[in-house]
């Protein structure tokens, strides 16, 4: 066994166990629990002592009586420390050690004596830090703007900390904010402009994008290779350049404040992209069905309904699911655009709720859960289209 | 015969492709090109009401004579900058109704009642009257007349279009506008968010390429900053970093990290004593980078992911029959194969955060040392209501990025070629 691993060992593994155990502590301050430390000596200094203990006691012992002898060790040490918790913090607390027993379980003093096992180690423990890690850093805000949401102000303002959710009142008291939020402010309405606004964006993006995509794909004409390449450059265009003058053109056309004008700029924003997507997939199609349907006299029109989009179902679906999200999330034209409470989409709605400073937060992230979770469920849904979807025209911003 | 085929196709795919490129080119490209004519020129955000003559028309009876019908049109010039040429009035009557003492600018043709009252100043207010009678000795319907719109159509000057050009907001951009500062801190932005999300980019992929129980679900999590909607996130975040009753604060307090409250999106500088040293944190623009960073990576995530995966893995097990170490496969394998990704990653990250606008304005506004360029566009244009200013800013956002995709084409063009 060399040193230097056994050092790397203990260290990196008992600041694993600091870790997990204070994303625990603060999940548990969250439920308005007084916890005012971290106790960071302390549980360095029993990690380590675990740790080292684990290469003790080796294989002499099965590895389920050992992690549970661990953990009861840790856990009873730990409730000394903290004194007067309830009774959960201690089963969490326990199941946590219970994990990273099992965790440190395979490594032995063999383990530890091979080459590059320290680096080994390290990197099997930033693996599972960065996991847990990672987790927390991106799960935690969305926690928050649910949790919130189910609170009242003066409850968040008597004590901050607190974000456990009173079960026991009843089913309105509870969703109180959404009621809220759908009887007087009015989000309903926004959730159908939002959804028109997004579906039709999908619907007109692909009328355009499909027959375009198709030419350029497959026929040869003048300038084919330049408009390809153009899509690209189009689409890194900035939003923010095109925003003054399509205000200004809109304002003489009168077409702020209408869903339609909206309409039109989410599809010429979001068609070099279509139009890119689904010209690779056309491309993947194979030639010879096409020359079939010549043969049977289909013209170009028959050829791209019933040929092409049978076959690009799950292209055609990436896309649209792209666009919606796009659609549905945009913010900027929706802030330019629209300044009449009547013709707000959801995002826009939001906002315009949070430049009332009276506006209650948990009102705010009402709005805000229910802006998000139709984007989430369709994207955990569909994750399979939407990644290929990221993936082949990920530049939006 | 092949000919006539070719020929076909060409217009078929033109047919085709037309109406994608017409929607393209109206609403990005050409406005791109009018936001260089617009920059020349000294435009405000009430400049761009067209002028329209209006009229308002009320009909009242005359107390002594029931026949006869006063009709009042309120005119005006609708705008307050500009006049009006050749306003034209147009107003039908019904049947059985006849005008006296008609004004002379006026003239009747077939019920219907033409004027033509010439050129009207800015803010022009005229009370335009017209007495009515009937023809038929017939009661006069007061209802009929008031539903009868009149048509009114005028000439004016758009101050769009015509030719007067000035360098005045360029010169304005450049020396009035702390433009350096504006430059600096857009640049700040833009490279340690970038920089940022590649290497959060690297790790997670990294991560994620390895195998482990929840795996799919990670991948999933990890994408959900980048597909939620940016305004619910932003306010979260501005929830969450609140300096009396938000989350974070409370909780470094409570676990003793901190002793006073950070206004982290509030305070331009945070100074930090460093070893009896006193460095200054731009702290707001800090924050709004970590959370560019926080929701910007998991693109990168999916690129360089998307890569890891394509890599042989006789690449890792030859290394591994080499005796090589994790952190010397990662530096010569792992890396290699991913500085192309990396290097596009850079390129596309570099450019739309150049050009961010809704986390930052939503964030913070531009306040505490976060004004940006593009902030400064929509500042300039609808805070100050200058939409010549604001054209002339995102022209110079226009040109510094051209600049950089011609230098940076050059740079990555060399080394390929190198290579």
């Amino acid at each position: 066994m060399k040193t230097k691993s056994l050092i790397y060992y203990s260290l990196i593994s008992s600041i694993f166990l600091f870790s997990l155990v204070s994303i625990w502590k603060i999940l548990v301050t969250l439920q308005g629990v007084e916890l005012k430390n971290f106790n960071f000596v302390i549980i360095i200094t029993l990690g380590i002592a675990i740790s080292l203990l684990n290469l003790i006691i080796g294989e002499k012992l099965n590895y389920l009586i050992k992690s549970t002898l661990f953990a009861l060790i840790f856990t009873f040490v730990d409730g000394y420390i903290v004194q007067a918790m309830p009774i959960w913090y201690n089963i969490g607390i326990f199941a946590i050690l219970i994990f990273f027993s099992l965790k440190i379980n395979k490594y032995n003093q063999k383990y530890l004596a091979s080459e590059h096992s320290s680096q080994i180690v390290v990197f099997d423990f930033l693996t599972l830090f960065g996991i847990v890690l990672f987790s927390f850093v991106i799960l935690f805000p969305f926690y928050m703007m649910l949790i919130t949401s189910f609170k009242t102000q003066a409850a968040l303002l008597i004590n901050p900390l607190d974000f456990s959710i009173n079960f026991n009142q009843d089913f309105k008291e509870l969703f109180k904010s959404y009621f809220v939020i759908f009887d007087t402010y009015n989000f309903g309405r926004y959730i159908l402009i939002s959804t028109f606004v997004s579906v039709g964006t999908v619907i007109v993006t692909l009328i355009f994008a499909i027959p375009a995509a198709y030419a350029v794909a497959r026929l040869n004409f003048f300038g084919k290779n330049f408009l390809s390449t153009s899509i690209l450059i189009i689409y890194m265009f900035p939003a923010i350049v095109l925003v003054i003058p399509l205000y200004t053109v809109f304002s003489q056309l009168g077409l702020r404040n209408s869903v339609g004008g909206l309409l039109i700029v989410y599809t010429a924003t979001t068609l070099p992209v279509a139009i890119y997507m689904l010209q690779g997939y056309f491309r993947s199609i194979p030639k010879e069905l096409e020359e079939a349907a010549i043969m049977d006299k289909l013209n170009w029109f028959g050829i791209i309904i019933k040929i092409i989009l049978p076959l690009s179902i799950p292209a055609i679906s990436s896309v649209a699911l792209y666009v919606f999200m796009i659609a549905w999330n945009e913010f900027l034209f929706s802030l330019m655009f629209l300044d009449n409470p009547n013709s707000f989409t959801l995002s826009r709605a939001i906002q315009y709720l949070s430049g009332d400073a009276e506006t209650p937060r948990q009102y705010l992230m009402a709005g805000s859960v229910v802006v998000t979770i139709p984007v989430l469920l369709i994207f955990v849904y569909f994750e399979k289209y939407l990644v290929s979807g990221l993936t082949a025209g990920s530049v939006k911003g | 015969m092949s000919d006539i085929l070719s020929k076909i196709e060409k217009r078929t795919a033109y047919i085709l492709i037309l109406p994608a490129v017409f929607l393209v080119f109206s609403i990005i490209l050409f406005p791109i090109f009018a936001n260089v004519w617009i920059s020349f020129k000294e435009v405000g955000l009430k400049d761009i009401r067209i002028p329209e003559p209006r009229a308002k028309k009320i009909v009242k009876s005359i107390k002594d004579n029931p026949d006869q019908l006063k009709v009042i049109y309120k005119l005006r010039n609708s705008s307050l900058i500009l006049e009006i040429r050749d306003v034209k009035f147009q107003d039908k009557l019904p049947k059985n109704v006849k005008p006296i003492n008609l004004d002379e600018r006026c003239r009747v043709k077939s019920n219907k009642i033409y004027c033509e009252f010439g050129n009207w100043e800015a803010k022009y207010r005229e009370n335009f009257q017209i007495l009515l009678k009937s023809s038929d000795g017939k009661q006069l319907n007061k209802k009929e007349l008031k539903t009868i719109k009149p048509k009114l159509t005028g000439k004016s000057d758009n101050i769009l279009l015509n030719t007067n050009f000035t360098l005045k907001n360029f010169k304005k951009v450049f020396f009035q506008n702390e433009f350096f500062d504006l430059l600096s801190t857009t640049f700040y932005y833009t490279f340690f968010g970038t920089i940022g999300s590649i290497i959060f980019g690297i790790l997670t992929a990294q991560l994620v390429n390895q195998k482990f129980f929840g795996r799919t679900f990670m991948r999933s999590v990890l994408l959900f900053p980048y597909v939620g909607p940016v305004v619910a996130l932003a306010y979260t975040w501005e929830l969450l970093l609140d300096p009396y009753s938000g989350t974070l604060n409370n909780l470094l307090i409570n676990f003793q990290v901190i002793q006073e409250p950070l206004n982290l999106l509030g305070q331009k500088y945070l100074t930090i004593n460093f070893f009896g040293f006193d460095l200054k944190l731009r702290l707001a623009l800090t924050t709004v980078i970590i959370f560019e960073i926080w929701r910007y990576f998991p693109l990168a995530f999916l690129f360089i992911l998307a890569r890891l995966q394509a890599v042989p893995k006789e690449l890792y097990e030859a290394a591994e029959v080499d005796g090589a170490g994790p952190l010397q496969k990662f530096i010569n394998i792992t890396l290699p194969q991913i500085t192309a990704v990396i290097s596009i990653l850079f390129m596309i990250r570099f450019i739309w955060n150049f050009n961010k606008f809704e986390d930052i304005f939503l964030l913070t506004g531009g306040a505490s040392g976060t004004r940006t360029l593009p902030i400064n566009v929509y500042e300039q244009g609808f805070t100050i209501s200058d939409i010549g200013m604001g054209s002339a800013v995102s022209i110079v956002i226009v040109a510094l990025l051209l600049i950089f995709m011609f230098v940076y084409f050059k740079l990555i063009g060399k080394r390929a070629d190198e290579n």
